[in-house]
């Protein structure tokens, strides 16, 4: 079926597939294809399907390249399926083609796996609890999947905590399910979230911002409190300060950094820090 | 979708916060969120939004037999509908608690209130009545949906224009809008609901809660009142024991809101009347600003101006002294010359030049006030040389003339080209460059 797939995109008349590389960072809409930078040869001359053999083959390494979200591997080309503007990053060890992926907006949280998340406790059934992350269903998470848990060692979790775990269990047809330590058993961070601070909820779009390497916006929040926070793929934040004002303070400065500029948030943070 | 849970530790903080009488979005107590009130194109249709909430609300109208025991009376109808879109947790099947106690409210507060002139939308005793239907429609839902809604419809039917009727006799006449005016409902008074949410067991209050306020609060109070301090409604729902006076209150606080949403709504309607009368654009279209579609309100920054005073100084220090005014073209380059304003003017100067311009060409030079030196015997020359005007082309301008630029054009905001005959023809085509100085 994929052959098949395969050919009917090849000879579709109106079908002008680009060049990845020449889309780098524009908008593409879904249902565009896209080509890889070893297919571009194979579409230039010739056209059908005719590769040139190339006498230095060991120039062109085949390394794989990674579709990230918002594509989807369609024959043998790129399927886009948001729309968004097109990333790429090079791959960092020299192996492999590096990651290809669509920066999209949107607030309702789909599971992925490996993702961190903030879930809520929302009911306990015998062995597993029922977190709700934001997705369709509520993901699951067995009272094992702790740090030093054992059959007679329970953590101690209620209905409405806040749980910081991540998925090994997310895909289309079956319920997410959670945990809440790493594969060597340890716990990372990740378990039950502290009783106080404030839970709030923005765009995913903001998270990847936020969670970027040299995002700016943490740095400078952290110059002014000291504070702690945690931060879900799924679109909410935990935050906490030593006072209520200054948590309040810092939700709305999180919320409000999706739509300021770096100069607007510069003044915002230098009036805060004259306070 | 099932509502998001609220996790112990939103419930704990929105409480303790309440308690210090902070509010999450930075209101005092008694502040009401910013409302904003837009209209369609068609007559009854606004959209109301109280902070995120929005109503959508829309008046129609109908001829229908009246009902038996009131057959001198109009019929009124109200429907609020929750849209899947305001909230996750909003579906076709699962609404109904928070819908039916809303409808009831909002017709409790405009139908039994009388605040439209039921006799009034009477055509044929017995036979033919208006029925005026009102619907609306909850688009997002970010608490306090019932005031959001009663404005909407207060707004609407303040709004809406029926159809004009004339009755002769037994004939009834129903006109288009095309050949009569619409008439606008005869209102009373607008009466607005004011929702108090308490914590607490009654201790504290807000008004005006957001969703998250919503789900902590233990009671709600609303009190639908119109600008005359008349109560229209009151209801108190969730189970809170009250006192007399914090009752009244509530009551007085209601009456100074009501006065203020009473007074931006006849601003907008007034708005969009003048708006209409005018011929302008209307609609919901033009009521969004463009370009800032996700644009997010932004209180204004602090700007350091403490060296503002130096820098205007410094402009004027480093200024260049005005030029005087050339009433003759400056010539730039073939084809194109200047004339009087393009370079910078100096008022003072305009008449002392025209009178000596009247003497004779040559003493054109006196006209430049500023000590500069000047080489008067080439430009004697140069007047000399440029006497015929040169017709280039037979274009309509029959007076048009391409004036060849000087020899020495250097200095060129005091140098005057000067040639008496020119100075009438050349006022017409010459083209006006744009202002240029001689230090570039």
């Amino acid at each position: 079926m994929a052959e098949a797939v395969g050919a009917v995109a090849e000879s579709l008349p109106g079908d002008r597939a680009r060049a990845a590389r020449t889309v780098l960072d524009q908008v593409v809409l879904p249902g565009e294809e896209l080509l890889l930078p070893e297919q571009e040869d194979a579409e230039g001359p010739g056209g059908a399907g005719e590769r040139p053999l190339r006498l230095n083959a060991g120039t062109r390494s085949r390394g794989r390249v990674v579709c990230g979200p918002g594509l989807r591997r369609c024959g043998d080309r790129l399927l886009v399926t948001k729309c968004g503007r097109l990333r790429h990053k090079e791959p960092g060890g020299g192996s492999g083609g590096g990651v290809y992926w669509v920066d999209s907006q949107q607030k309702r949280y789909v599971p992925v796996k490996g993702d961190h998340v903030i879930g809520i406790v929302t009911a306990k059934s015998g062995d597993i609890f029922k977190v709700d992350v934001g997705g369709s269903e509520p993901a699951s998470l067995s009272y094992l999947a702790f740090e030093g848990a054992t059959k007679r060692n329970r953590p101690n979790v209620q209905v409405g905590d806040l749980i910081y775990g991540q998925f090994v269990v997310a895909n289309k047809d079956m319920e997410p399910e959670m945990v809440c330590i790493d594969s060597c058993g340890r716990a990372s961070g990740m378990g039950v979230i502290g009783q106080d601070g404030l839970l709030f909820k923005v765009t995913l779009g903001l998270i990847r911002k936020l969670l970027a390497p040299d995002c700016e916006i943490l740095q400078e929040v952290g110059k002014l409190y000291p504070l702690e926070i945690v931060f879900g793929m799924n679109g909410r934040i935990w935050v906490k300060a030593k006072t209520i004002q200054q948590t309040l303070i810092l939700a709305n400065i999180l919320e409000a950094c999706e739509h300021m500029t770096a100069d607007q948030r510069k003044q915002i943070f230098s009036r805060l820090a004259e306070s | 979708m099932k509502e998001t849970p609220l996790s112990n530790c939103e419930r704990r903080f929105l409480l303790r916060a309440i308690e210090e009488k902070k509010r999450l979005d930075g209101r005092q107590t008694y502040d009401y969120r910013n409302i904003k009130i837009s209209f369609g194109t068609d007559y009854g249709c606004c959209i109301v939004e109280l902070g995120k909430t929005r109503v959508l609300g829309q008046v129609s109208c109908e001829l229908v037999s009246p009902k038996l025991n009131r057959a001198t009376e109009g019929i009124l109808f109200f429907n609020l509908e929750l849209s899947q879109m305001a909230a996750p947790a909003f579906e076709p099947g699962r609404q109904s608690d928070l819908l039916v106690k809303l409808n009831r409210l909002l017709e409790r507060c405009l139908r039994n209130s009388k605040c439209i002139d039921t006799e009034s939308l009477c055509v044929v005793a017995g036979e033919k009545v208006w029925q005026i239907r009102v619907d609306l429609h909850l688009l997002n839902h970010d608490g306090n949906i019932i005031d959001a809604a009663s404005i909407a419809a207060i707004v609407a039917l303040c709004h809406f224009r029926r159809p004009d009727v004339s009755v002769q006799g037994e004939e009834v006449t129903l006109y288009t809008p095309e050949e009569r005016d619409p008439v606008p409902l005869s209102i009373h008074h607008m009466p607005i609901c004011v929702s108090f949410a308490f914590f607490q067991q009654g201790t504290y209050l807000l008004v005006d809660p957001n969703e998250r306020e919503e789900r902590v609060m233990d009671g709600l109070l609303v009190i639908a009142m119109n600008k005359h301090r008349e109560i229209c409604t009151i209801q108190s729902s969730g189970g809170i024991m009250l006192l007399k006076d914090q009752v009244l209150r509530c009551s007085k606080i209601a009456g100074v809101k009501v006065l203020e949403i009473t007074e931006l709504i006849q601003k907008a309607l007034e708005n969009d009347q003048k708006v209409r009368k005018e011929g302008g654009k209307f609609g919901f279209a033009e009521s969004i600003a463009s370009q800032r579609i996700t644009a997010f309100k932004m209180e204004k920054a602090p700007i350091d101006t403490s060296d503002v005073e130096e820098k205007a100084e410094e402009i004027i220090a480093e200024a260049e002294p005005p030029s005087e005014v050339v009433s003759n073209p400056v010539l730039w380059t073939p084809g194109t010359a200047q004339i009087g304003e393009g370079i910078e003017n100096s008022w003072g100067d305009l008449e002392e030049s025209e009178k000596e311009e009247e003497d004779e060409d040559g003493t054109d030079e006196a006209i430049i006030l500023d000590t500069i030196k000047m080489d008067t015997g080439v430009e004697v020359s140069n007047i000399g040389s440029q006497d015929a005007p040169i017709v280039l082309s037979d274009s309509e301008e029959e007076e048009m003339i391409i004036l060849e630029p000087d020899k020495n054009p250097k200095k060129i905001r005091t140098q005057t080209i000067s040639a008496k005959q020119e100075k009438a023809p050349s006022k017409k085509p010459v083209k006006k460059r744009k202002k240029k100085r001689a230090a570039n």
